[in-house]
């Protein structure tokens, strides 16, 4: 009724007509409140995790010994008239066995982004994405079985060595599950590169490889290395496998048939043995400090080197 | 008119040559895998049985069944999505309708992030501290769960963020040149739309948390125990926990036996990944706009 509408407030009842808060208005006003505060959880959980882990091994790294902490490969944490906690051999175990992962992984993962995203179509495509994500969903328990079980006897025939639990074993192992996760976002990358780009090169005659190679790959070359990084922070952090597979014997490894324990599993072994609040219970909550850091470095690395693309 | 030079012919032999290059990698990758389930099948295979399946574990696990692990991992994933579902899809409600684009959404997004990243066994770290010493839920389902739920969360934020998103910002602003409230138009339009999407994330969040074993090693999942939980301040076993330690711990278990588990417990995780992806292949099928 436009005759009412001309009437001022004062008319039809003052400014409390116009007040529209009702149910609707309030119930709008919470949940805009709830879901912010489900917003911040993941960065609440991630502060969460690093008060939680420094406020455990604190104790621990008041007392460190920092040049011994890194430089001795005795971990002897059990020791009853001198423990002593260095965790080089720890920390060369843990890189022995992601680097091998990722001579195994990279090329192959980068290898089949390129096959999946380039040169793959239709029915082929999308059957070969859904086996790469299947192989991402294999549990990390079942891989480490699948190392200890299928092979080590493997690795004992063919190369004829005394024990197949290795730097070999687990970073192949690794290798395989770090693959999955690399290749779909080099694939990501890959298709991020805007398809005006091959036209372009195509229309100029060149071959699909040439688009690849000369085109797709430098355009896409920070997303591949984001990708590849998050594969080391993915191999580098991974528990399970490498503690059933690597044999889990404190060494600094020579060649690839030697056991190595990594940092992981020394916390997944030991943990359970150690009382709260002891030196070997606040020792192993530092190395998981230690963890946290550098796959939080990890992380925001390739963070930012995605970030880098899109600007440049 | 167009005639074959020697450069076009060998660029053409370079191109076949990469193709099937990389067309090789992608089946090396593929192969073990394949090969790795048919070697746990033909192993695990002769053990399964319905006796196996709904027996408990006798003679130190080196015998019997694997029911009360089975029914533990049922208990942890299904308090661990009472925990994290809500939370998770509330924080996808945030970063995908009302979220600016400001510093703080980039740093929830990079939480995120990190969140995924973090080692396993970090994350059991956390639940040992958080959840079993201090909140003083002991070893016990709930601290598990809650450990697991935090493990997760990534999965579901990012998933329910992407079916979000994909809904056309044509429907909300149409709800809204009818007057709707956001949240009204978020609780009529937006989610009704995205249901299926986010079921979907839902079911891959369900497969990665059935797996999981360091974050429920120290904070609830036991070595052995011959009894169900009661509720969720019980310890419980786990598959991949009993899977470890059958393997590893357990002196003179017989050979199948843990092929078995590993079978039952890959079974059960593709199983519902499987599930995740098919119902996302009809959902893209079904979609109108």
């Amino acid at each position: 009724m436009p005759a009412e509408v001309s009437v001022g407030p004062e008319a039809v009842g003052g400014f409390s007509d116009l007040d529209r808060r009702g149910w609707d208005w309030y119930a709008d006003k919470a949940v805009a409140v709830l879901v912010f505060v489900g917003g911040i959880s993941a960065i609440v959980f991630i502060i969460g995790i690093f008060v939680f882990i420094t406020k455990e091994g604190l104790g621990f790294i008041a007392t460190l010994d920092v040049p011994e902490f890194f430089g001795s490969p005795n971990w002897r944490p059990t020791s009853e008239r001198n423990p002593t906690y260095g965790i080089l051999a720890l920390m060369a175990g843990t890189a022995s066995v992601t680097g091998l992962a990722m001579v195994v992984s990279v090329p192959f993962s980068l290898g089949a982004a390129i096959f999946i995203g380039e040169f793959a179509t239709g029915r082929l495509r999308e059957t070969l994405k859904v086996l790469v994500e299947m192989l991402a969903a294999i549990p990390s328990v079942v891989w480490g079985f699948i190392g200890l079980s299928i092979m080590n006897p493997l690795i004992i025939d063919i190369f004829n060595v005394p024990v197949g639990l290795s730097v070999l074993n687990s970073g192949i192992i690794l290798g395989l599950m770090a693959a999955p996760i690399m290749t779909t976002i080099a694939e990501d990358a890959l298709k991020a590169v805007p398809d005006s780009y091959r036209e372009a090169a195509e229309a100029m005659g060149a071959t699909r490889w040439q688009v690849i190679w000369r085109v797709v790959l430098p355009a896409s070359k920070n997303g591949l290395m984001a990708a590849i990084l998050l594969g080391v922070g993915r191999g580098f952090g991974e528990t399970m496998a490498v503690l059933m597979a690597s044999g889990h014997a404190i060494n600094i490894p020579t060649s690839p048939f030697d056991s190595v324990r990594a940092l992981t599993a020394t916390i997944a072994a030991e943990l359970g043995d150690t009382a709260v609040g002891s030196d070997h219970y606040e020792a192993l909550f530092t190395l998981g400090i230690l963890l946290f850091a550098v796959t939080f470095v990890i992380n925001l690395t390739a963070d930012l080197v995605v970030k880098g693309v899109r600007k440049g | 008119m167009f005639t074959q030079t020697a450069l076009d012919q060998r660029n053409k032999q370079v191109e076949w040559l990469f193709r099937a290059l990389f067309l090789m990698m992608t089946i090396l990758l593929i192969v073990p895998v394949v090969l790795i389930l048919s070697v746990l099948i033909y192993k695990g295979g002769p053990t399964l049985s319905w006796a196996f399946l709904t027996t408990i574990p006798t003679d130190g696990m080196t015998a019997g069944g694997i029911f009360p692990a089975l029914i533990g991992t049922v208990w942890l994933v299904a308090v661990a999505l009472i925990a994290s579902v809500p939370v998770g899809v509330a924080a996808a409600v945030y970063l995908s309708e009302y979220a600016p684009d400001n510093w703080l959404t980039r740093v929830i997004n990079l939480a995120i992030i990190n969140l995924a990243g973090v080692p396993s066994i970090v994350h059991a770290l956390f639940g040992l501290g958080a959840f079993v010493t201090f909140a003083r839920f002991g070893t016990s389902i709930l601290a598990a769960s809650l450990t697991l739920a935090v493990m997760t969360l990534p999965v579901v934020i990012v998933s329910t963020r992407e079916s979000l998103q994909a809904v056309p910002q044509a429907f909300r602003e149409a709800c809204w040149n009818m007057g709707a409230t956001r949240w009204q138009t978020i609780k009529k339009i937006v989610l009704p739309n995205s249901i299926s999407g986010i079921l979907t994330g839902v079911i891959l969040e369900v497969s990665r948390t059935a797996g999981e074993t360091a974050p429920v090693m120290f904070t609830g999942a036991a070595f052995f125990l011959p009894f169900l939980p009661q509720s969720v301040f019980d310890q419980t076993m786990a598959m991949s926990l009993h899977l470890f330690v059958i393997s590893t711990q357990v002196p003179g278990v017989p050979e199948n036996l843990p092929y078995g588990v590993a079978l039952v417990l890959i079974g059960m995780v593709l199983i519902m990944n499987a599930l995740s992806i098919g119902f996302r292949v009809y959902l893209r099928g079904k979609k109108k706009w």
